[in-house]
This record gives structure tokens, C-alpha cells and sequence, in this order.
């Protein structure tokens, strides 16, 4: 078998243009176990990234033993990413959570679950009382929980308590995402299929790391890239990843400066004749403001501004203007920086200006970074509302509160709800007084962790967090709740192509841990949340019931399940939403007759302007009569709130290694993943190190206004004045004596897209040193 | 003709109010949002006054002697706190509607002149004088619960 650690992406299974993808069957079990002696397999899909990959776990003695790419699947065809393949072991990692901890005397004690919830049910029973009394609470959550365990707690918050401070981490990976579809299209959802790849003759990927972020999509390009007829292949990225390795035509951009590229991009191919004349006079508004913006971007202005070649520039809308089945996929390289929700509307303009998109090969993937992101948009526990329903449209607060029978004045819609930044703000402030974090690591993940750290010390903020193991954040905590995960609970997940999958309860958990639902419904009865007849708000026992629930959410919905239930989901392997009586099989892509959800009844958002986040009224929405057309949205560039100086000379970008997801609490204990990638790294330009005296393997302090860090260099891998530094490293695994900063995230600083109010993680200014021998 | 007054007027208000979005963004630095965009619609506003100088010069000949009371004070100073921030947002709320009816005014005028230079400049800035406003009233409806009623 192919090392999966050295060659993550195995072996090529190479086939062309409108052909099927071969399947390629991947397994680990753990020791010396084989197929034969294995108990039972389950059915499930990927945790550890967002492509959705199936696959099936292994049982052997009550315990996960391994686990086996579902063949038969529309998103893996049997492939599994090295994460999968490697991490189902932290489930058995012997320090999980096994009970609840509750703080005695400044320290956390085991407990049990009476003691644990009850503290928690006190405190918010005292926090509800009085006016005012929901803007106590905050819920930050994750995107890696399932669907049903979203719903529960979104109508928890939305119609129990009736707060609007509830978010997710997927804030910082999805966002602009969200943001950018219900801006173009007028609601959330992805409008092709990964089977796009299959058909297509260009892929451009934006600032998206795919050979490490979502491997098995990235084998699928491949294998279209060493078959017949390949598709020409575009990076956007200020690193020399394996994708921009591959690529045709690599734009190392200046980090920041995406939008300056789009806008000049599309002059080109405005001014080249390149765009679908007919298409865009029947499907599209605001084709002339845009001509108009962008026509300030000529390809020397561009190449100053980005900082590469304008014969490149030409070259790329070249690639993108001539090719005929165009699929563009965008992640965090533009998700994560300056102007993201502008330069992510961009890229939908590309493809409504080329008319490319509903046919197999023109598709657009605006990914999401984790698992379940998609699913915490649908059910509303970020800041969306349920079923992707518009906060500014009363009719659509009606139906919700039809639909839990609450009164509407309940369900916080009086502005949009708040996103994660200002829900740490509040609590800063001290006006949120109880925060819910479940299934994430903020103390690792947020910017400027010395304020988080800060935050979450703070006297009088109640912390409740509900992991699987003992976090840098859940060390912070109050109350800590063991969750269950993957493998121990039941519920379904969706990825970035709308695919529904089922993930079955395969063993127990370790101890008394209980799973997120479980942990939900528990707290909902102790609350006593009731509808308007005084019976219970929330009468579910268990995950098919709320997904039935749920079901009632979502129809007529764009994410309309109501043709999907869990016996269906058993007998195939993974459904596209939307999934109705009319489209019993499910919906591989949207908008396939050019009409947009853009309706003022149907749409989700009546628009933002890009630059300020302005937010514009229904009537003002109305007024631009979008008849099921879509918006070129159009906006100047502007340089990132943080730039470069004399002090801190370069800028810092953070990412991913294909060895590590997230914090690293799962991936970090699998020895294969932790040995592939144990320790942060800083990666330089040669001529940056040159100038600075910095060789390979030399001990480096990198310095942001906000904090430090100190780590070994690599050089190479990044452009001129760009520094790297992977976001995965924290300190649970570092003895307290000998912590020194390592997160990426002490340098970060706190600042957001307007729009999506997706912080910003790929611009902050550094400056770097050498460390002097024998000064750690 | 009087136009140049009305130029001067808002040329003024645009200073005015470029000046307070900057103290108003170094006040409340705690709120990255307000920090960044009062920074940006500061220099927006310097734009538009940059943009009417020239219109400025080119009415002045014209002009009469300045009337009384013709510039407004609207602005003393920033405040701390989250109901702190609610009453700056909406002092720069009030300042920007003074700009939002002069370009309306001064647009009315270069419509009468027939200075299509000007009818471009107004149209341009009037627009953005727009977003402002919608800007600060979508800020300041997200944080009034907050502020008013739950704060302590």
C-alpha cells in the first residue's frame, strides 16, 4: 500500500473529460487487524475537513478499528484523506473527556452531570430574569457537530431564550462563503457538483490550498490533470503549495490584494469580448456599474498593486476567458483576507459574465473549511437564520414562529445575529455574562489570543465548554461537558456540494460522555422552554425525530430535505439538497435555467454594500426589481487594514498543513498525522532570509503588534515579503514549564470583512529576527 | 449668485465631519468595525472635499459676502462606553445628513448653472454620502439592545 504520510494523495487513478472518476477502494486498520477479523462496519462520513468524504468505520470489540472508503459514493468513489484514514484514533485516546469538570476553588474537579447542568441551568435561570435578560448569553459554536444538533440548539437560542448572540467558529471559515452566494444568487448554496471536475476544461483555484485542505477533491483534479484532455489549471496564491505547483499559470499575489486582481481580471475579459452577451443581459443587474469599476484596473495597475506580472495578469483571463466549461473554487486565500466578501462576489461575477454556470463543467465551489459548516448556515446556529430565511423579512419571521409556536417578537431579527467578534466583544464588555462554547478552541483559533485568553479569564463570565478532551479553552471553562463525536453518535452532515450524508452511532462513548444533541435536549428540559401553549418548545428525544423537525424548517427552503429521511440515507450514500417529491434523487446543480433566488420574497438578504457592510432596506431591495436575475456586485480596492511599515516590515499569512485539522485535539493524537507534522514552523522567501540572516532550520522570532512567536525557519515556499505560519499549534501538548508562543494566532489581528465579518487571518504585519543560540 | 457659499458650506462640512470620523475612530479603537471604517469614510470625506475645491474657485468671483450663521457646529468631542459609542455614531449621523442635503442643495444649483462638471462630482459623492448614512444606522441598530437594554 501506498505510504499515505509521504504521498497523501496516493496513487493516480487517471481518466478524461466526461468520463466516470475510477474508484479506488482506500482502508487503514489499526495494528495487525484485517478485514476478516473485523466485527461490523458503519456507515459514515469525513469529520476532519469539508469534502464529505464516506466511508465506513470499523468495529472490532465495541471499539473503532479502522475505516474504509465507500466505494459506491458521489464524493470519494473510495478515497479516504490522509486525516481520515489516521485520525479515528484520537477516539480512543486515553485522555478523553470521561465526566464532567466543574471549577472548585479556582480548579476543575470532576463531577457528575446533576452538579455539571445544574450549575449551568442555575446560572442561566438567574441571567434570564429581567429585561435584557437574552443578551446574557452567547453561544459560540463549531462547525463539526451534526445537523441535528444545530437545529436544537438554534431553536434553543432563537426561540427559548431568544438571543441573537449565536455563532460559530465557522465565522471564521465559511462566512464569506455564505455571504458571497446570498450576494450574488440571493441565497446560500453551492451551485455545482464535484462531478464538475469531471466535465471541465479550466480549474482556477482561488487562494484555495485544495491538495491540503480537501485531498480527495484535489485527487480527483489530478486524476483529470494526467488523463486525456486535461483542464488548464489557475492558482491565486502568495505560497507555492502543491496546487500552485501543478498549476499552468501561478499568480503569487501580494497577500491582501485579491480584489485589485478580480477587478483587473475582469476588465480583461470584458474588454477582450470574452463574456456571454446574452446571458448576462437576461440573468444578470448591474453589468455597466461593473464595467465601470473595473475598467480602473488596467494590468499595470494590477501588477503594482499585486505585485506580479501584467503579462500574467493577460495570461490568466486569457486561460479564463477562452476556456468553455470553467470551475472555479475559492477558500480561505480569499476568505480569510482583505475584502473578502468583494473579491469572493468576483469570482461569481467570472462566471456570470462567461454565462458558466448550472451545466456540468461550469461550476462555482465558494467552499467551506470545516465538516458540518454547511449545516450550522442551514439550521441558523451561526449567525443565518433557519433554513436560510431572510432576519430583515417579517414574513419570514412568521413562518418560524408558526413553525415553534412562538410569539415572533421572541426570535431576535431586529438586526442581523451577532457575529462571533462583537459576541467576544459583548463579553469583554461584560454585558454577555454566560458563554456556551461547544466542539471548537478558540483560545487557538481567534485572533490576538492574548485578549481571548483575557476574555475568557474574565471575572464574572460563566464559561461552558463541550469537547472531548481537555482544551486550551476548555481549561478556561466554568462547567467542561464531554461530548461525544464521530463515530459515537448518530446524524447526518453536509458538505460543500450540498451532499447529505448519514454518520452512524458505531460504538459507545468512553465513560459518561454524552453526545452534543443529548447535552442540548438536556438543558432545554431543565430550562422548561415553552411554546405559546405552554408545552414543551422542544419535545425531541432523539436525532431522527429533530431531523423530521427539521425536515419542517427547511421546506420550500432552498435546502429543502423534505424528500430525504434516514432510511433513505442508509440505503444510498450521500443525497444533494435539494431533495423534494419533484426531485426525489436530489439536485446536482443550481440556477441550470439562469433564473436566481433573488426574488424579494425568497431571497435571504436584501444586500449589503461591500465596502461598509451598509444594509439595505426591502424597499431599497425592491426597487432594483431583480426578477430572478443575479447581482454583479462591484467595489473598489482598498488596502487591508494592516499594512506593512518600518517596524514590521513584512506580512503574515496563516494556513494549513494536509497532516492537520483545526487545533490539532484530534489529528495531533494520531501518531501517524502527529509525526508527519508535530511542531510549527515560519516559512520565508530566500531573499527575505538572505537579508535577515536566516538559514534553514534557524530558530526565528516572528512579532506583530498584538504578540510573538518563536519557531524554526524553512525557506522557500512563499513569495517576497510574505510570511507563513501554520495556525494548528497551540499548547495542550507542551508542558506548561517550557511553553513558548508558538499559535500563529498571538500575532493575528482582530479585524473583519465588512460584510461577512469574517476576520481577517492572511494580513497582519510582522517583523522577524533571528533567535541567538541558547535564548529561547 | 450665491452658489459659492453653499460650496463653501459644504466643503466645510466635509472637513468637519472627515475630522470627527477620525476622532470618533481613535476613540474606540476597541471596536475594530468603527476603527477601520471611520478611518476609511474619513478619507472619503477629504475626497469629496478635494473634489469641490476646484468648483469652489471657479464660483468665488461671483460671489457676495458670506451670509451670518451660515456653518453649523454639530460636533464636541467623543464619549466612551457602549451608549458612549451609540451617541457618536449618531452625532456622525447628523453630520453626514448635513452633507447629504448640501450636495442635494449644491446639486440643484449646478443643475440651474448648467455645470455638468459639478452635476457629476454631486452625483458621485451624493452616493456615497448615502452608504455613510446607511452604514452608521445599520451599526447603531446593531448595538442599540445591547447598549440599552442589557448593558449593565
Amino acid at each position: 500500500m501506498v505510504d499515505r504520510i509521504a504521498n497523501p494523495w496516493g496513487e493516480r487513478t487517471p481518466y478524461g473529460a466526461g468520463e466516470s472518476w475510477p474508484a479506488r477502494e482506500d482502508e487503514f486498520l489499526g495494528g495487525d487487524l484485517s478485514p476478516a477479523d473485523v466485527d461490523a462496519w458503519v456507515q459514515s462520513a469525513s469529520v476532519l475537513h469539508s469534502d464529505g468524504d464516506a466511508m465506513d468505520i470499523a468495529v472490532k470489540d465495541g471499539r473503532i478499528a479502522g475505516v474504509r472508503g465507500r466505494a459506491v459514493d458521489r464524493i470519494n468513489h473510495g478515497r479516504l484523506d490522509p486525516k481520515d484514514m489516521y485520525g479515528w484514533q484520537a477516539n480512543n485516546s486515553p485522555d478523553r473527556l470521561t465526566r464532567p469538570l466543574v471549577r472548585e476553588n479556582g480548579l476543575l474537579v470532576p463531577s457528575d452531570w446533576d452538579t455539571a447542568m445544574g450549575r449551568i441551568v442555575e446560572r442561566s435561570k438567574q441571567l434570564r430574569d429581567g429585561p435584557g435578560g437574552w443578551g446574557h448569553f452567547g453561544f459560540y459554536t463549531s462547525g463539526q457537530l451534526f445537523l441535528e444538533e444545530y437545529y436544537a440548539l438554534a431553536v434553543i437560542g432563537k426561540a427559548g431564550l431568544g438571543t441573537p448572540h449565536m455563532d460559530g467558529n465557522t465565522r471564521l471559515c465559511t462566512a464569506t462563503a455564505a455571504s458571497a452566494l446570498k450576494a450574488t444568487f440571493g441565497t446560500d448554496g453551492q451551485p455545482g457538483s464535484y462531478t464538475d471536475v469531471d466535465h471541465c476544461d479550466a480549474i482556477a483555484l482561488w487562494g484555495h490550498n485544495v491538495a491540503e485542505t480537501q485531498t480527495v477533491l484535489w485527487m480527483r483534479m489530478l486524476d483529470r490533470r494526467r488523463g486525456p484532455n486535461p483542464p488548464a489549471m489557475l492558482a491565486v496564491d502568495p505560497r507555492t503549495t502543491p496546487v500552485a505547483r501543478e498549476a499552468d499559470l501561478h499568480l503569487a499575489v501580494r497577500a491582501g490584494t485579491n480584489l485589485a486582481l478580480m477587478n483587473g481580471l475582469l476588465r480583461q475579459i470584458i474588454r477582450n469580448g470574452w463574456y456571454d452577451e446574452q446571458y448576462v443581459r437576461a440573468h444578470t443587474i448591474g453589468f455597466d456599474e461593473l464595467c465601470a469599476t473595473v475598467d480602473g484596473y488596467p494590468p499595470d495597475r494590477v501588477a503594482d498593486i499585486c505585485d506580479v506580472k501584467a503579462a500574467d495578469v493577460e495570461r490568466a483571463a486569457e486561460l479564463l476567458g477562452t476556456s468553455q466549461r470553467l470551475l472555479s473554487t475559492v477558500l480561505q486565500g480569499f476568505y480569510q483576507s482583505n475584502q473578502a466578501t468583494a473579491a469572493a462576489c468576483q469570482v461569481n461575477n467570472l462566471h456570470l459574465l462567461r454565462g458558466m454556470l448550472g451545466v456540468p463543467g461550469a461550476g462555482i465551489y465558494q467552499m467551506n473549511g470545516q465538516p458540518t459548516a454547511q449545516n450550522t448556515r442551514e439550521t441558523g446556529a451561526d449567525g443565518d437564520l433557519s433554513g436560510l430565511r431572510n432576519w430583515g423579512n417579517p414574513h419570514h419571521i412568521q413562518q418560524l414562529a408558526g413553525l415553534w409556536n412562538v410569539d415572533p417578537l421572541t426570535i431576535p431579527h431586529w438586526s442581523p445575529p451577532t457575529h462571533a467578534m462583537q459576541i467576544w466583544r459583548y463579553a469583554e464588555q461584560g454585558s454577555i455574562k454566560l458563554l456556551w462554547i461547544t466542539a471548537t478552541n478558540p483560545a487557538v483559533t481567534l485572533p490576538d489570543l492574548a485578549r481571548i485568553r483575557r476574555i475568557l479569564a474574565q471575572e464574572g463570565l460563566f464559561v461552558v465548554v463541550q469537547d472531548l478532551f481537555l482544551t486550551e479553552t476548555a481549561q478556561f471553562a466554568d462547567v467542561v461537558l464531554p461530548g461525544a463525536t464521530w463515530g459515537e453518535k448518530l446524524g447526518t452532515l453536509t458538505n460543500a456540494d450540498r451532499t447529505v450524508h448519514i454518520s452512524e452511532k458505531a460504538v459507545d462513548p468512553p465513560g459518561k460522555a454524552r453526545a452534543d444533541l443529548d447535552i442540548f435536549l438536556d438543558y432545554a428540559r431543565r430550562m422548561n422552554f415553552q411554546d405559546r401553549d405552554g408545552r414543551p418548545l422542544i419535545p425531541w428525544t432523539g436525532p431522527e425525530e429533530v431531523f423530521e423537525a427539521w425536515k419542517k424548517c427547511s421546506a420550500g427552503r432552498p435546502c429543502d430535505y423534505t424528500g430525504i429521511t434516514y432510511d433513505k440515507l442508509r440505503r444510498g450514500s450521500g443525497i444533494q439538497w435539494p431533495c423534494t417529491d419533484a426531485a426525489p434523487d436530489g439536485t446536482e446543480r443550481l440556477y441550470t435555467d439562469g433564473r436566481f433566488n433573488t426574488d424579494p420574497e425568497y431571497c435571504e438578504t436584501y444586500g449589503q454594500d461591500l465596502t461598509t457592510g451598509a444594509e439595505f432596506t426591502a424597499d431599497e431591495y425592491r426597487a432594483k426589481e431583480p426578477g430572478g436575475r443575479a447581482f454583479l456586485h462591484a467595489a473598489d480596492y482598498q488596502p487591508s487594514p494592516e499594512v506593512p511599515d518600518g517596524d514590521y516590515p513584512l506580512l503574515l499569512t496563516t494556513g494549513r498543513t494536509v497532516y492537520q485539522f483545526h487545533t490539532r485535539t484530534k489529528t495531533g493524537r494520531a501518531p501517524q498525522l502527529n509525526d508527519a507534522a508535530p511542531d510549527v514552523w515560519v516559512e520565508l522567501n530566500p531573499a527575505d532570509a538572505g537579508e535577515l540572516g536566516i538559514a534553514e532550520g534557524d530558530l526565528v522570532s516572528v512579532t506583530s503588534p498584538r504578540g510573538t512567536l518563536q519557531a524554526p525557519a524553512r525557506i522557500g515556499g512563499v513569495r517576497t515579503g510574505v510570511v507563513f505560519v501554520p495556525f494548528h499549534y497551540g499548547y495542550f501538548d507542551v508542558d506548561p514549564a517550557d511553553r513558548v508562543p508558538r499559535a500563529a494566532n498571538e500575532l493575528t489581528i482582530t479585524a473583519w470583512d465588512p460584510v461577512s465579518k469574517q476576520p481577517i487571518f492572511k494580513v497582519a504585519a510582522v517583523r522577524v529576527a533571528k533567535v541567538p543560540q541558547g535564548r529561547k | 449668485m450665491h452658489l459659492a457659499h453653499y460650496l463653501g458650506l459644504l466643503h466645510k462640512a466635509q472637513l468637519n465631519l472627515a475630522d470627527a470620523f477620525r476622532q470618533v475612530a481613535d476613540a474606540h479603537q476597541e471596536e475594530p468595525d468603527i476603527h477601520h471604517l471611520c478611518r476609511q469614510q474619513a478619507q472619503r470625506c477629504e475626497e469629496h472635499a478635494e473634489r469641490l475645491r476646484p468648483f469652489a474657485r471657479r464660483y468665488a468671483q461671483d460671489a457676495p459676502d458670506e451670509p451670518d450663521r451660515l456653518h453649523s457646529e454639530l460636533f464636541r468631542g467623543t464619549r466612551t462606553g457602549g451608549i458612549g459609542l451609540l451617541r457618536d455614531l449618531q452625532d456622525l449621523y447628523l453630520m453626514v445628513c448635513e452633507c447629504d442635503i448640501c450636495w442635494t442643495v449644491v446639486g440643484q444649483a449646478a443643475r440651474g448653472v448648467r455645470d455638468q462638471d459639478l452635476i457629476q462630482v454631486v452625483e458621485r459623492c451624493e452616493g456615497e454620502t448615502a452608504i455613510q448614512l446607511t452604514w452608521l444606522r445599520s451599526r447603531m441598530k446593531q448595538a442599540a439592545p445591547q447598549a440599552l437594554v442589557v448593558a449593565d
